[in-house]
């Protein structure tokens, strides 16, 4: 893999890469029908103990079928689901040592927090007092100690989602299942939560596993990351490794925004390839499995290409000359589309303490566009 | 121009509906006051019809056969409509649900001389000798299917997330019926028993084609009765059972509406978060 430098974002974490460590949650070859419609199609995935996981993609895309059947609400057409080594098949849902956080919360509304924290409790028949202490110990933690005695209604969201997510812990799981967990919060306090999670996470050692169709939450949260797509497995990987090394033209389109090049492989070194496309040449020290003739895709981001009145140094290759076309400004970047002159739209983004004054491109503006050979990924895929 | 106030048109037609679902009972809770004999003569201001009651053990015996049967017949009715509106809610793919669904809300429009009749023949057929019992039954029969509706409406608007929730915290199917789905949806069983309760109170039709001898409603004592002859007497006994009756509905619609409110607390809370 020429991205050896893209590891796990906590430092030493990747199990992953440990051949010798054993898998916590294996989806052996699972495949969930429902009457024609595969939901899940002959998926596999390994889930390590203490990973924060996460399920990404659109909906419809399987991803939740895949959190119900481990919970036990769904049980699976066929394949096997493995957890620290049992197989799941038949087991209950109250009887699998995994709890689930729902995306509605699923807060008891005839009963106070108290009571919702301690629910779980009283169904493992711990004793009164260790309950007590627990629930106390869960208020803490989610900062709620003032509202025990409050009835889910006589909560804000945000207090809501805390209670939900005590009350999913506080038996302290095997695995957390996440259910869209912060899709219900507005976007200041989705982000201050974000990293509550992951505080939490580490703070309890649980092994997470979490469904979102929201990018950025992934992104933020996960250790590694799988893109589903029509119930199967796209790709699996760190959230580095999915933005700069897509393993196809799906992933690459899912994740962020990116361009894509069309062109064919007129040269295959080890370590490198040239791509010839309608009025642009590509070289790349990141030509995955390229192979020479053959026609391919060339992925970059739009931070990576850089945008310029005057053409670069070496305009033979990894530039092109185009028109500014559309400028977007978000504040802190902005989007340049530029028109190629193949016809091609490509889409640079400028951070805009970056941008200099001495070279404002503004609309209908001639302009360059150049990037580095190791700035993208050919994808074959 | 005005819209939500009180324009004369409005005024005017919430007057007149009122008076002519209420002046009739507003007249004969009048005329239960009054002293004289004569039942269209006001002869002053009088309570000693509501103490003839008391004195009158046919009307008593009457009464007392109507709350037996209006208390078990709302029970079981409840207890039946209640499993009716589940299973209607939750086992979705059943055969022949439609026709079950269809079965169960039939008696809510068939004339109720036909849902006595049949009965009445049906007691016949099984050699069942009228009395409370029959009564009872038929009661249950017919106030079952109200129950269900209005069960059924509370669960279809059910979170079914709250149930998987409670499994998921480790209890059985039958911890979370009795610890969760029935505390939520109580309401809705609470008002569906005063519904069915008032209901049976009511009825003549049906229990005049099922009740047998020794087992005479008070609903049928006071049309017997009445047939020779409207007297004070029976303004005052009528006067009391609209009473218990717009108490049934009042505390009924009391709790729907308590469960109203809350629920749009809460989902105005939602709003919020």
């Amino acid at each position: 893999m020429a991205l050896q430098s893209l590891n796990s974002i906590r430092r030493g974490f990747e199990p992953w890469n440990d051949p010798a460590a054993r898998p916590y949650i294996h989806f052996d070859r699972v495949t969930k029908k429902f009457g024609d419609f595969a939901a899940v199609n002959d998926l596999s995935l390994t889930i390590f103990e203490r990973e924060f996981f996460a399920l990404l993609g659109a909906s419809g895309c399987g991803k939740s079928t895949l959190l119900r059947m481990l919970a036990g609400f769904e049980e699976p057409t066929s394949g096997r689901i493995l957890l620290d080594g049992q197989d799941l098949r038949g087991v209950p849902p109250y009887r699998r040592p995994v709890n689930m956080m729902f995306q509605s919360y699923a807060l008891f509304p005839h009963m106070t927090v108290e009571k919702n924290i301690a629910f779980g409790l009283k169904q493992d028949g711990m004793p009164a007092a260790d309950i007590a202490a627990r629930v106390a110990e869960m208020l803490r933690l989610v900062k709620l100690e003032e509202f025990a005695k409050r009835k889910p209604h006589q909560l804000s969201g945000g207090q809501r989602q805390r209670v939900a997510l005590a009350r999913s812990v506080a038996k302290r799981p095997k695995v957390l299942l996440l259910d869209e967990p912060l899709g219900a919060l507005d976007k200041k306090l989705r982000e201050e939560t974000q990293f509550e999670l992951m505080d939490l996470q580490q703070d309890l050692g649980l092994t997470f596993l979490v469904v979102t169709h929201d990018q950025e939450e992934a992104m933020t949260m996960a250790d590694r990351i799988a893109i589903l797509d029509k119930g199967e497995v796209m790709q699996v990987a760190t959230p580095p490794e999915i933005y700069e090394a897509p393993g196809s033209r799906f992933v690459a389109d899912f994740v962020g925004s990116v361009n894509l090049f069309q062109g064919q492989v007129t040269r295959r070194d080890a370590g490198r390839a040239e791509i010839a496309g309608p009025g642009l040449v590509i070289h790349t020290a990141n030509p995955g499995d390229a192979e020479q003739g053959k026609t391919v895709h060339y992925a970059i981001r739009p931070e990576k290409i850089r945008l310029s009145s005057f053409p670069p140094e070496n305009a033979r290759a990894n530039a092109a000359q185009g028109e500014i076309y559309d400028i977007a400004y978000l504040g802190d970047v902005t989007i340049y589309n530029v028109k190629l002159d193949s016809g091609q739209i490509v889409k640079s983004t400028v951070i805009n303490s970056q941008r200099s004054a001495d070279d404002p491109l503004t609309w209908g503006d001639r302009a360059w566009i150049a990037f580095q050979p190791d700035s993208g990924v050919v994808l074959t895929r | 121009m005005n819209t939500g106030g009180w324009s004369r048109f409005n005024i005017a037609s919430v007057t007149l509906g009122f008076a002519f679902l209420y002046l009739p009972i507003l007249l004969l809770v009048i005329y239960s006051f009054n002293a004289s004999r004569l039942v269209t003569v006001w002869g002053g201001f009088s309570t000693q019809w509501y103490a003839a009651l008391l004195q009158n053990q046919g009307l008593l015996d009457a009464a007392w056969v109507t709350l037996q049967v209006a208390l078990v017949s709302a029970t079981v009715a409840t207890v039946l409509g209640t499993l009716a509106a589940l299973a209607l809610t939750r086992y979705t793919r059943f055969r022949g649900r439609i026709l079950f669904s269809g079965m169960v809300f039939a008696p809510l429009v068939m004339p109720e001389v036909i849902t006595g009749l049949s009965l009445l023949l049906l007691f016949v057929a099984i050699g069942l000798d009228r009395g409370m019992l029959t009564v009872t039954l038929a009661h249950i029969t017919f106030a079952m299917c109200f129950v269900a509706v209005v069960v059924q409406s509370r669960l279809l608007t059910f979170d079914r997330s709250l149930e998987e929730a409670a499994m998921d915290l480790g209890a059985t199917p039958v911890k979370t019926f009795f610890a969760i789905t029935l505390p939520v949806i109580a309401p809705a069983i609470i008002s569906g028993w005063m519904l069915a309760f008032t209901l049976s109170l009511d009825d003549l039709v049906i229990a005049s084609f099922t009740s047998g001898p020794g087992a005479t409603t008070l609903p049928m004592k006071i049309y017997s009765q009445v047939r020779l002859g409207v007297t004070p007497e029976i303004n005052a006994i009528c006067t009391i059972l609209i009473a218990i009756v717009a108490t049934g509905v009042i505390i009924a619609s009391l709790v729907n509406k308590r469960r109203e409110v809350q629920r749009l607390r809460d989902e105005q809370a939602a709003g919020r978060a």
